[in-house]
């Protein structure tokens, strides 16, 4: 197969269109270095984030970065715990998804085993543009009507709250969890549910006990990409969640998370190659490795456990 | 035998009604985010509607909200995508070839494809970081136009050699082969018969990519788009703003009548990127139907 292809260039040489020939030649080389901008793109990350980081841990002990519970490192007395920021970050997260699952998951078996037809060519669309608002819009939404709202019911909520933030990253990966997991569930083949069916199972009883364990693979890494979105969400948080980093559950209160914490500081002018300039590095770092291991089991999951049919 | 029946009906009626309650559950979990789109954009709407006026499209922005404006953030939006597109589009669609058209499906390729599905799901954020680092100070661009556009095309890159290669994939192999058979070479091949007729599903492809550019925020906060730019950018090396960092400056600030401000400028994005879709679609028609 090879080999007449070859031949066949080397013919097509010979006749004519020597253009032709040349482009043959350097058309493979400049499109794998396209390819090649990915990997450069990645090496780049991890480099940067690397040397800026090893750099930063020369001043400030890892173990103080990793299990100290106090952040402040742009007001005197300094300190570089990133407890704080992780609770925020876990918090908003918690948050979300626990809003957003079980939603997102409803709405994917309304649409994958309800819904009719006309329905869900409308609704499919509809949830898509979610997907699309830019995240900026959601940071006003969570200002200006998610949050006036919490504070009527609770009037001792601060204008920056992690519920307010959490809620609106909720609404936000919801259109992720449902269309990756419909996706799986409509993967799931039609004679498994009509087999049911013909046992006397309810829709319900299809969804629950057929459907949703084919489709299990699908579902939980759709799930654990949308925790790994919620985590780098970076403006709905910056806008909403508030600026003040402490080690607090309380979700009426105003935190900060690992993202708000580089747009606040990138915001300022902190000198460059100072320690709180290279914090920005070693947050961004610690985000970057917690993502990056998300995505990682969401692809295992989903090649690992997949069913096949 | 009676009892056995009626026990058998009550089973039924109760796993009925189960069902039932679930179907209403789950229709109201679907209404939730259906419900959340139209109070966004309700609320965005009573917010902005009044601020909307061609004042916000010439005048700069402004420490007095009656006077501030987009102008510079909407030709700074424009201006980077101009820069964005044919750079994103070159080396998106070149990879998406590479991979699908030339590779061997060895180990190589297979670390190409698993690091694109892993760059999408990087936090935008820590492309700014990369962008701050390479661009702005290692390359020396500074915090400009052209550090910005080159960030963002290495974010949408990855969404952009997906969609693509999906394109690429679609395209039958009789096509292939019907082009081989006449004598032409590879690249003849792709370049010829192959892209075109992928071409609707890349544009489409590349469009939305772009429309994901315009609406992303916190890269550019890092690389440094500044929020009081009270000119247009003469060049790829000035300084600049872009609507969701003015945007963003706008919602930041505790006056209500800044927050209206933000409303307008959102709506304004909004229907933006609703052009930029339907323009997806519209490109896709014509050329499907001009093969």
């Amino acid at each position: 197969m090879k080999q007449a292809e070859v031949r066949q260039e080397k013919t097509s040489i010979s006749f004519k269109n020597k253009k032709s020939y040349i482009l043959d030649r350097v058309m493979p080389i400049l499109l794998f270095l396209c390819a090649a901008v990915s990997i450069v793109t990645t090496i780049g990350i991890v480099y940067t984030l690397m040397s800026e980081t090893i750099g930063f841990f020369r001043k400030i002990p890892v173990f103080d970065f990793l299990f100290g519970t106090k952040w402040s490192p742009l007001i005197a007395p300094k300190s570089f715990g990133i407890l704080p920021l992780l609770s925020g970050t876990m918090l908003i997260t918690v948050i979300a998804c626990v809003f957003a699952i079980p939603v997102g998951l409803a709405c994917a078996i309304y649409l994958s085993e309800y819904a009719p037809t006309k329905v869900r060519k409308i609704v499919k669309p509809i949830l898509e543009v979610l997907a699309g608002v830019p995240t900026i819009v959601y940071g006003y939404f969570a200002l200006t009507f998610v949050t006036p709202m919490i504070r009527m019911i609770f009037p001792s909520t601060g204008v920056f709250n992690a519920l307010s933030a959490g809620l609106v990253v909720g609404i936000m990966i919801i259109p992720m969890v449902s269309s990756l997991s419909e996706d799986a569930m409509q993967a799931v083949p039609k004679s498994l549910r009509n087999g049911a069916f013909a046992l006397g199972a309810t829709r319900f009883e299809v969804a629950l006990k057929v459907v949703v364990p084919a489709a299990f693979s699908g579902i939980v890494s759709s799930s654990v990409l949308a925790f790994s979105r919620a985590i780098g969400e970076t403006m709905i948080v910056a806008v909403a969640a508030g600026a003040t980093p402490k080690l607090s559950f309380n979700p009426l209160e105003s935190i900060q998370t690992m993202t708000g914490y580089i747009v606040q500081v990138s915001l300022g002018d902190t000198p460059h190659g100072s320690i709180e300039y290279g914090t920005i590095y070693a947050v961004g770092m610690t985000l970057f490795v917690i993502t990056l291991l998300l995505n990682i089991l969401a692809l295992y999951v989903a090649r690992r456990f997949r069913e096949e049919y | 035998m009676s009892i056995l029946q009626d026990a058998n009906r009550q089973q039924i009626s109760k796993r009925r009604k189960i069902d039932f309650i679930l179907h209403i559950l789950f229709i109201a979990a679907t209404a939730i985010g259906i419900v959340a789109l139209m109070a966004l954009l309700v609320n965005i709407m009573v917010d902005g509607l009044s601020r909307l006026s061609p004042e916000l499209f010439t005048n700069y922005p402004s420490r007095i909200a009656s006077k501030a404006g987009l102008k510079s953030a909407i030709v700074g939006s424009i201006y980077m995508v101009l820069i964005m597109a044919p750079i994103s589009f070159i080396l998106g669609v070149g990879a998406a070839i590479y991979l699908e058209e030339y590779a061997n499906k060895n180990k190589f390729t297979r670390l190409i494809q698993l690091n694109i599905s892993t760059l999408a799901g990087v936090p935008s954020i820590v492309y700014g970081i990369l962008g701050l680092t390479l661009f702005v100070r290692g390359l020396g661009l500074g915090r400009s136009l052209l550090s910005g556009s080159l960030i963002m095309t290495l974010l949408i890159l990855p969404i952009i050699i997906v969609s693509s290669q999906e394109a690429l994939r679609a395209v039958p192999r009789q096509r292939r082969d019907a082009s081989f058979a006449l004598g032409a070479t590879r690249w003849q091949t792709v370049a010829g018969s192959v892209l075109p007729s992928a071409m609707p599903g890349v544009l489409t492809g590349v469009i939305l990519a772009l429309s994901r550019a315009i609406g992303e925020t916190a890269p550019l906060v890092m690389v440094g788009a500044l929020t009081f730019v009270a000119f247009l950018p003469s060049g790829i090396m000035d300084s600049f703003t872009v609507m969701p960092i003015q945007i963003f400056n706008w919602i930041s600030r505790p006056q209500e009548a800044f927050h209206e401000l933000a409303a307008a400028g959102i709506i304004l994005l909004l229907a933006l990127l609703l052009i930029m879709n339907f323009a997806a679609i519209l490109l896709r028609n014509k050329y499907q139907k001009n093969l």
